[in-house]
């Protein structure tokens, strides 16, 4: 261990260095240090969301609902004002601080399991009612946080704890494609698909954030930008090969891109 | 001055939610208490812009209430059995992330769906916690569509004053009843501007968050230290209770809300045949008003405890008096109600007959 450290700590001070420094740390991402496993999306997708706040100078008009899952913890690293739900209950939470302070902008961050299973209700109804939301929706097709149950998005065949011989989708269900779903509701006014795991991906997530951002600034309707994404701890890949799994496996499943735009009018 | 009107008592409670400047109500409807959501959509919005919103399910109503108290508003939601049972939950981490907020719960007969006809079966449940962990509602049992306005009032003070969720627990006659009542003047709908509230992070300033969890056991501690404190602070200041005849009382009747109000009845049959009955009606079923009923205790020959369920509170009664005296129970279920001569009766059968 203290080898590893000797090998690693150099390196890391070298790269902190400012003449290496590609971008920084958004000022309204706070410091403190990122709980996520080594590779995980959920970091990247909180990085581009501040940027984006950043950027847009909303940090003092918007306020953020945390979920129960891996991503919990939010509100320690997103320095807006934010409200950390019951598991599920995202879209409610944020239906009740939008009612009461309708010029602010309301987001969520939720992962599959708490959007597409036990929030699958308020899920529904928040987007039904056209609810002034950005749902931010983290796909890794596992339950992260309580160690790799299967989620509604779990692929068919895909082997998690509570499907160990695979999901059988005879009777365990088949995966979930709840953005598809929200999309024909008429209350509905912007659905997309994203990915972090390439570089390119990364970009057009952000872009997505931005747009998400830009129509709750003009209270446009209910906003959903899913982030198919990895959990290389619970899948017991590498970051890279937990990569490899979203590009070759969920992506193909979950295609990327929009799936409700605004019509032009 | 306000006005006097005859009221129905879901319409008094709504009618003083709009009045005490409540900011957001958000409910679904079950019986013995739709006309609140109903009342609301007709006359709240169009007269002081309180949101009124019907949430897909109770679990939701409760959620949005969380939501909307986290910004600093003051905010109400109702009720009746079931629907309660599904905000346990979420009145949970509100009472743990110390928001204020209202709740009324028109207790109908259970368990189960139960039948729509008044009972008293969820003391329990709106006293004990109800939720998972240690923690308490302040609970407010109205017995008259009076007391249903006036704990509107009372309840979004106290929740204001300890930053916790406050409970009205009537029951299905009490909503249904028409009654004389006297209502407050409209009251401002006051924006406060509480630290803790997530209402955007001020410039300059620190953002805000509310959660209920702490991973670490002594935090977690120290935060149950701090409710706990909170409710020996209620139990010692917020006590309430009406009490009867205590004077030369050689006997107690007691019960809350509509059972007490039977009681009344039957103590006067009682006294009217030379029996020397006093009377104890909480108010406040938590904090529970131990001391007075520990003080009488030694004087008095016995306690018949009424309630229209198997019997919930008569066990904080029995707490209170330390075996001082006797306490005897009384009850009907599943949505009956008790006549004051079945009362009288059995106040007869245990402490005149049998002694
Ligand atoms: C009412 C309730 N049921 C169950 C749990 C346990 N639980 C915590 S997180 C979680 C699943 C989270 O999975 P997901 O939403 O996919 O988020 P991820 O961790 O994958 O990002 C579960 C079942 C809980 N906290 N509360
Ligand atoms: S368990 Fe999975 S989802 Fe959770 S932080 Fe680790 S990699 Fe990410
Ligand atoms: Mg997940």
């Amino acid at each position: 261990m203290s080898e590893l450290n000797e090998i690693m700590n150099p390196i890391k001070e070298n790269i902190c260095l400012p003449e290496f420094l590609v971008y920084e740390r958004p000022d309204t991402l706070t410091e403190q240090e990122f709980h996520y496993c080594p590779g995980c999306g959920h970091s990247t997708v909180h990085k581009l969301l501040m940027e984006v706040v950043s950027e847009m100078g909303i940090v003092g008009d918007t306020i953020g609902v945390a979920p129960v899952g891996c991503s919990v913890f939010a509100y320690h690293y997103l320095g807006v004002d934010m409200q950390q739900a019951a598991h599920g209950r995202a879209c409610a939470v944020a239906t009740g601080i939008k009612r009461v302070m309708p010029e602010k902008i309301v987001f969520t961050y939720q992962g599959d399991g708490d959007l597409a299973a036990i929030g699958t209700a308020e899920t529904v109804h928040a987007a039904n009612r056209g609810e002034n939301l950005l749902v931010i929706f983290i796909n890794n097709g596992i339950y992260g946080m309580t160690s790799g149950q299967m989620a509604p998005t779990s692929l068919e065949g895909m082997v998690t704890t509570t499907s160990p011989y695979g999901r059988d989708v005879l009777t365990q269900g088949y995966p979930l494609k709840i953005s598809e779903l929200l999309a024909h509701l008429p209350g509905v006014y912007y659905v997309t698909r994203q990915a972090v795991n390439t570089a390119g991906n990364v970009r057009k997530t952000k872009k997505a954030l931005q747009r998400g951002l830009e129509y709750q600034k003009k209270n446009l309707g209910f906003c959903l930008v899913e982030v198919v994404s990895n959990c290389p701890s619970n899948l017991k890949m590498t970051p890279l090969e937990s990569n490899e799994f979203v590009a070759n496996q969920m992506i193909p499943f979950y295609p990327l891109g929009d799936i409700k735009v605004p019509e032009v009018k | 001055m306000g006005d006097v009107k005859f009221m129905k008592g879901n319409e008094a409670l709504s009618e003083a939610m709009i009045r005490a400047g409540c900011d957001a109500y958000f409910g679904y409807p079950i019986t013995p208490q739709s006309e609140v959501l109903e009342y609301l959509a007709r006359e709240a919005t169009k007269r002081t812009g309180m949101v009124v919103l019907q949430a897909e399910s109770e679990v939701s109503a409760i959620n949005m209430i969380y939501g909307a108290a986290g910004c600093g508003k003051r905010v109400m939601t109702t009720s009746s059995s079931p629907g309660i049972s599904l905000m346990q939950e979420g009145l949970s981490y509100i009472a743990s992330a110390e928001l204020p907020c209202l709740v009324a719960n028109i207790n109908r007969g259970g368990p189960g769906l139960g039948t729509i006809q008044p009972a008293q079966g969820d003391y329990f449940q709106s006293v004990k916690g109800g939720g998972h962990g240690d923690y308490h509602l302040v609970v407010l049992a109205p017995c008259s569509v009076q007391e249903m306005v006036d704990y509107v009032k009372l309840g979004f003070e106290l929740a204001d004053k300890y930053r916790t969720p406050v409970m009205i627990l009537a029951d299905g006659a009490i909503g249904q009843m028409m009654e004389k009542v006297e209502l407050f003047p409209q009251m401002e709908r006051v924006v406060t501007d509480y630290p803790w509230a997530t209402t955007g992070r001020p410039a300059g300033k620190d953002r805000r968050y509310i959660t209920s969890l702490h991973i670490q056991p002594e935090k977690m501690e120290e935060i149950n230290h701090t409710l706990q404190a909170k409710y020996k602070v209620m139990q010692e200041t917020e006590v309430r209770y009406q009490a009867l005849h205590l004077d030369d009382a050689e006997y107690l009747m007691t019960g809350f809300g509509l059972a007490a109000r039977i009681c009344i009845k039957a103590m006067e049959l009682g006294r009217a045949k030379g029996y020397k009955i006093g009377m104890i009606r909480p108010q406040t079923l938590f904090p529970f008003p131990t001391k007075i009923y520990a003080e009488v205790a030694p004087r008095i020959k016995g306690i018949l405890d009424v309630e229209m369920n198997a019997g919930q509170m008569i066990e904080d009664v029995r707490l209170s008096v330390e075996g001082k005296t006797r306490v005897e129970f009384f009850g009907r279920m599943g949505g009956m109600i008790p006549s004051p001569d079945e009362i009288l009766e059995n106040f007869e059968k245990y402490f005149i007959k049998g002694s």
